[in-house]
């Protein structure tokens, strides 16, 4: 469903990019498995060859050793076969012919062997290629882009359009190249025996490819439906397992039934008439194949009763049409298949095309240390409405400085402009780190400087252990030990059986809002980072622990310089330096005292949150 | 995920192929017909090397073409008929196949609106929709062709081995002798192969979600500075399978090699055997051109059926997953005697079904979850008379659902009762209960269709005009007027084509066109708009006004005029009373209420400005 949804919707055209055009695409991503199709194809041309041999020893044997027939053979080895002596010598020893079979099989098996290895190596190192590629690339896009796309359709191009493409490499394209070599060798052999007998085959190939691609045109036409009709159905399941609470507190459960057989019913429908254009299909393709059979042995049967060819040749001929034959079939799928993939490959260059996050050519290393200065920033998202007004402040090392603002007042857009998660565009103003503007530094040497703590932090599949040391690998147990007694993480640690090794994220126990903020807190710790910004990351803790978590930080990370969002006047009263903004303009900046003085904003929020704890003591 | 990723891979009696009996039987008939047109195809499909002899024999060496017209007609005729046979069996094979899977996918989905709450639980949505949709398909394909499969190789190779046996049963038995030791080494490869391929299936969903993790996780690898760890364990990933794949495609090639080869070795030993023969002149040519044609094929028919049988073996798992649904018992489900008079989920009678007053209470009530280890409520009393209000709050997973999901009888109390007007709500039908609980979730769910199907949920024949009533009620006239086509708009897939604040209306109009006599009320966490969010909050109020209610808020500023406040806590319920009270205790409501009041207070004071 997710497949067809994705499908419908068409990605915008991309004119410029890395890759101007699919093959350009392709040819880069086999650059580590070419040298495996080469041999695989190499392979192929010999496996073909080598599987002709069967025919023509049968050949030779009816002919040349049981009939009297002349010897018909590659010099070499007609003169070794005279010089053993001839006929009478193969009539007494036929165990040679049959030693030269197995001869011939073993080195058939062993191209075979190297042409689906060559094949397979080639095809996992391509899907490898594709993989990776993929996933460092999307690791390295701007958050905007993430922010712009949906995961379910990401990852379904990671997956299945990369195995489409895998296997129009792997499969289809090879399988076209081995089959194209087969039928050709096919045909120069049958033309060595027989003209006539020869066109008749290669007659036949047009009719029996072409009808393989009119219907295989249909089938697409009529699988579309299908995958339709199925769509729908899933959707009604989905809909009806994720609502299941509605179904059963409404009692629907009857209509629930009808509505999914019905559809049930529909797609059942679909999918037989799909089944039907097969059948017939598949049917046809069975009449001409066997019928050309037919033809070729009852021509060459003819000839042979008219000494046209001999009884030898024709049983030869035979055996080659045989090996021809299934081949011949293969081709119009192979081909109607082929035009599938296009689809898939404009859909991973979509993504292989979006442009990663760069850095400055002339990036200057990062200043030891120093005040982040905001001068006079402006910033919109894309064409929508400024966020940022000119907002100019300053903040020292080594500073706790608080930023209080209500929702869409632009404090989480002001760190991730510091933290180089947005750029900000040359004419809007500047960042300075230590007098440095931070475009001119490099992306990695900020986020390293400066840590950061998400509202909603994310937790990987992992253990606890892992997620806490996961930007720090080398981390000792005292470190990670220390960064969890500040986060006051070590209680719920210490409240699991399995501790550290407690598996969490997506997979794992469930954490409350506050156990994810305060390991994550505990994430940043760790890594010592000179600034650090807890992105209202206190939210979901309770008050007491708020003040026990800032009160560690305080005692532990002196020189840290900390920026603190929060709603809560007493998560920021004892900052030294608080910043209050309102609609994206810095409204207000001073300390706790000097903005209750000030009686603006700031005084305002003071008073409805004293007063709503004061009302209650009545 | 992890609590259902259970082994891809068990071990059935008969590959489980028992256990789908009942969906096969009626389709016994067809299965024996095709069975007997397999039979018959492979037979004419042996024989047509004979035809290649005769050809041989008359016209090539004896030089006698009398016969050719006859011959030729013959055997057109039989290829035609050999055709149309496998036509028939074909497009019966596909009904059968397509048939059986709409059978299961139909049994099963209507046992699932049986099952309680526990198994919904226990089991996420994309676990239960797979076992709907795709191992109900596989089992489908499973059954016509595999078994077909095994029908058509089986009697080819049977009818070849006859041919081979009447035409020369010297030469035959020198073919015949590789055939079981072609079948062991076959065998053999299989077993190999078969744990590989299954280790491929759980790398490959490991990949699936690193690339959910890079990218829903992206924010954070980017401000954690930790793109290049992330990257290790990705291409060490993609590594692992890389060596798997290449490591099963060594066994496959060199078992398809094998198997190639000993086709050749038939050959061989027909040549050398058959050869001598022919010069000895104790055999024609034409049986030795036979037997070679029968040597080279005779492998393929036992590869297919081992083949078969492999797939046989990986598909017990998908059988088992879904006659283990099918088979699932409800842990919540009326006594006979209360479907005897009340009627089932399907066929309710409701002429026998008493009114519903809105009396709730707890009668020292225990509970546990089936899939816990601890009592999240412990002899609990609760009197909850018809109109009363209410207000459950907590921290998210905290386990506010409990509560209602027992006034809703999703689940059963492990000891005490719960007394609907007076009576153990286990006297009566789910459906009775059911019929007359209102839900409004917190994610509000639309079904796809039009706004009046999405109304109508809540009352199967309410006319516009009712409906119409119940959006004004609720203020939600504005989100119909606005889309295009009013009732008959469609909402699109989950109610897509709407916000989540609209969703919200319609979902109360929903449940106050059922007039339901308990409403339950799941806040919304989501944010809104401050205009959507009042309208909301107004709909609340009308909503929940002479009903029995119990509301999980998540804004404690909505329920300060709660009759009762229950605080849940780590799946307990620690402290409980009007809000004014819990104020005074400055415990647990106290902080988490300062907590949200700081937010909302930033944004008054902003707005007041």
């Amino acid at each position: 469903m997710k497949r067809i949804m994705a499908q419908h919707k068409k990605d915008p055209v991309l004119t410029n990019g890395r890759f101007t055009n699919n093959r350009e695409m392709l040819f880069y991503f086999l650059r580590g498995s070419k040298r495996y199709f080469v041999l695989s194809a190499v392979m192929a041309m010999l496996l073909a060859f080598s599987g002709l041999v069967n025919p023509r020893v049968i050949g030779f044997t009816v002919d040349s050793v049981i009939g009297e027939e002349a010897f018909d053979l590659p010099g070499v080895l007609g003169n070794a076969i005279t010089n053993l002596g001839g006929r009478e010598y193969l009539r007494t020893h036929l165990w040679v012919i049959a030693l030269f079979v197995i001869g011939v099989a073993l080195l058939n098996a062993v191209f075979r062997i190297f042409f689906r290895m060559g094949n397979s190596r080639g095809a996992e190192t391509l899907l490898k290629t594709m993989r990776d590629d993929l996933y460092a690339h999307i690791i390295r896009l701007p958050f905007t882009w993430h922010g712009a796309h949906q995961t379910g359709d990401i990852i379904q191009r990671c997956t299945s359009d990369v195995e489409t493409v895998k296997a129009f490499l792997s499969e289809q394209l090879v399988m076209l190249f081995r089959v194209g070599v087969l039928i050709l060798l096919g045909i120069v052999f049958m033309f060595r025996i027989n003209l006539t007998l020869a066109v008749i085959t290669v007659a036949f190939i047009p009719v029996i490819v072409g009808n393989s691609l009119y219907f295989h045109r249909k089938i697409a036409k009529a699988f579309k439906i299908v995958d339709e009709e199925e769509g729908r159905l899933s959707a009604i399941a989905q809909e009806n397992l994720t609502g299941v609470r509605v179904v059963r507190a409404f009692g629907r459960e009857r209509y629930e039934r009808e509505r999914f057989e019905k559809q049930n019913d529909v797609f059942a429908a679909s999918d037989m008439r799909l089944s039907r254009i097969f059948v017939v299909f598949w049917s046809i393709g069975s009449f001409l194949s066997r019928f050309q059979i037919f033809i070729i042995m009852f021509a060459g049967a003819l000839m042979c009763a008219f000494d046209v060819i001999s009884a030898g040749h024709y049983i030869e001929f035979m055996g080659i049409n045989a090996m021809v034959s299934w081949p011949i079939r293969m081709l119009g799928r192979i081909i109607s298949q082929m035009s599938r993939t296009g689809v898939s490959i404009e859909r991973i260059r979509y993504i292989m095309n979006a442009e990663e996050e760069t850095d400055a050519a002339d990036a200057v290393p990062m200043p030891e240390g120093g005040d982040i200065v905001f001068d006079h920033v402006n910033f919109a998202y894309g064409d929508k409405g400024r966020v940022l007004k000119d907002v100019s402040f300053t903040i020292r090392a080594g500073e706790t400085v608080g930023i209080l603002g209500g929702t869409g007042s632009g404090k989480t857009t002001l760190m991730a402009l510091l933290e180089k998660l947005y750029d900000l565009p040359e004419e809007n103003g500047r960042i300075t780190i230590g007098g440095v503007d931070i475009r001119k530094l490099k992306r990695s040497d900020v986020r390293a400087h400066i840590g950061m703590v998400l509202q909603e932090p994310y937790l990987f599949s992992r253990s606890l252990q892992e997620n806490i040391t996961i930007a720090k690998k080398d981390a000792t147990d005292a470190e990670r030990d220390e960064a969890v007694q500040i986060a006051s993480l070590d209680e719920t640690v210490k409240g699991f059986s399995r501790g550290y090794e407690t598996m969490v994220g997506e997979r794992g126990v469930t954490l409350s809002g506050g156990q994810k903020q305060r390991t994550a807190i505990a994430q940043m710790l760790i890594r010592r980072t000179p600034v650090m910004i807890f992105d209202d990351s206190l939210s979901a803790v309770d008050t007491e622990t708020d003040e026990k978590i800032r009160e560690a930080l305080r005692e532990r990370t002196k020189d840290a310089t900390v920026i603190l969002i929060a709603h809560r006047i007493t998560t920021l009263m004892l900052s030294d330096h608080i910043l209050v903004l309102d609609k994206g303009r810095l409204a207000e900046e001073g300390t706790h005292e000097e903005l209750l003085a000030r009686g603006g904003i700031y005084h305002r929020i003071y008073e409805l949150q004293m007063q709503a704890g004061l009302e209650e003591e009545e | 995920m992890d609590g259902q990723e259970e082994k891809s891979y068990v071990r059935l009696p008969w590959y489980g192929v028992p256990r789908l009996m009942p969906y096969i039987r009626p389709y016994r008939k067809v299965l024996l017909s095709m069975v007997a047109l397999g039979c018959l195809s492979s037979l004419i499909d042996a024989v047509f090397p004979l035809f290649n002899r005769y050809a041989l024999d008359t016209f090539v060496f004896g030089r006698d073409l009398s016969s050719a017209p006859a011959f030729a007609v013959i055997y057109l005729l039989l290829l035609v008929g050999f055709v149309m046979i496998d036509f028939v069996t074909l497009y019966w094979c596909c009904k059968v196949e397509i048939n059986i899977g709409r059978d299961l996918k139909n049994t099963a989905f209507s046992h699932l609106q049986t099952l309680s709450f526990s198994y919904f639980n226990q089991n996420n949505v994309g676990y239960v929709h797979s076992r709907i949709m795709s191992d109900t398909a596989r089992i489908g394909g499973l059954i016509s062709w595999r078994f077909m499969d095994i029908v058509w190789n089986g009697s080819w190779l049977l009818f070849m081995i006859v041919m081979m046996l009447i035409v020369d049963a010297y030469l035959a038995m020198f073919v015949i002798v590789l055939v079981p030791v072609t079948a062991v080494i076959i065998v053999l490869f299989q077993r190999k192969l078969l744990p590989l391929h299954r280790k491929i299936r759980e790398i490959n969903s490991r990949i699936t979600s690193h690339f959910n993790e890079g990218i829903t996780g992206a924010r954070s690898i980017k401000t954690l500075v930790i793109e290049e760890r992330m990257e290790g364990g990705f291409f060490e990933e993609t590594e692992g399978m890389k060596r798997v794949s290449v490591h099963a495609t060594r066994y496959s090639s060199f078992f398809l090699a094998t198997v190639i080869l000993m086709g050749s070795v038939a050959l061989s030993l027909v040549l050398m055997v058959g050869g001598g023969l022919t010069i000895e002149g104790a055999m024609r040519i034409s049986t030795l051109s036979v037997f070679t044609t029968y040597a080279l094929n005779i492998m393929e028919p036992v590869q297919g059926i081992i083949e078969s049988i492999s797939q046989l073996i990986q598909v017990q798992v998908n059988i088992e997953r879904v006659t283990r649904l099918i088979t699932t018992e409800s842990d919540v489900a009326d006594s006979e005697e209360v479907i005897a008079k009340y009627g089932d989920t399907f066929e309710p009678k409701k002429e026998n079904w008493e009114e519903l007053h809105g009396d709730v209470a707890f009668e020292d009530v225990t509970f546990m979850y089936p899939d816990g280890d601890e009592n999240v409520l412990e002899h609990f009393d609760l009197n909850v008379p018809h109109g009363t209000n209410i207000a459950i709050v907590g921290e998210t997973g905290a386990g506010k659902s409990t509560l209602v999901n027992l006034v809703c009888r999703f689940f059963e109390p492990t000891s005490g009762r719960v007394l609907i007007d007076g009576r153990d709500a286990r006297e009566r039908s789910q459906l009775w209960l059911h019929s007359n609980i209102g839900y409004v979730l917190q994610t509000p769910h639309l079904f796809s269709g039009s706004v009046r199907d999405n109304l109508r949920y809540g009352k199967e024949d309410a006319t516009d005009e009712e409906i119409m009533e119940a959006l004004r009620l609720v203020s939600a006239e504005g989100v119909v007027k606005k889309m295009k086509g009013g009732l008959d708009a469609d909402v699109g897939e989950g109610g897509s084509a709407l916000s989540t604040g609209e969703k919200q209306l319609l979902s109360f109009a929903r449940a106050i066109l059922a007039d339901p006599r308990i409403l339950v009320l799941d806040e919304a966490t989501s944010s809104v708009d401050t205009v959507t969010e009042k309208a909301i909050q107004d709909a609340i109020a009308t909503v929940i006004k002479g009903r029995t209610s119990f509301v999980i808020a998540h804004r404690l500023s909505t329920i300060t005029d709660a009759d009762e406040i229950l605080v849940v806590n780590d799946g307990k319920i620690i402290e409980r009373g009007k809000h004014k009270a819990l104020m005074k205790q400055r415990g647990y409501y106290y902080d988490l209420y300062t907590r949200q009041f700081a937010v909302q207070s930033v944004e008054h004071a902003v707005t007041a400005q």
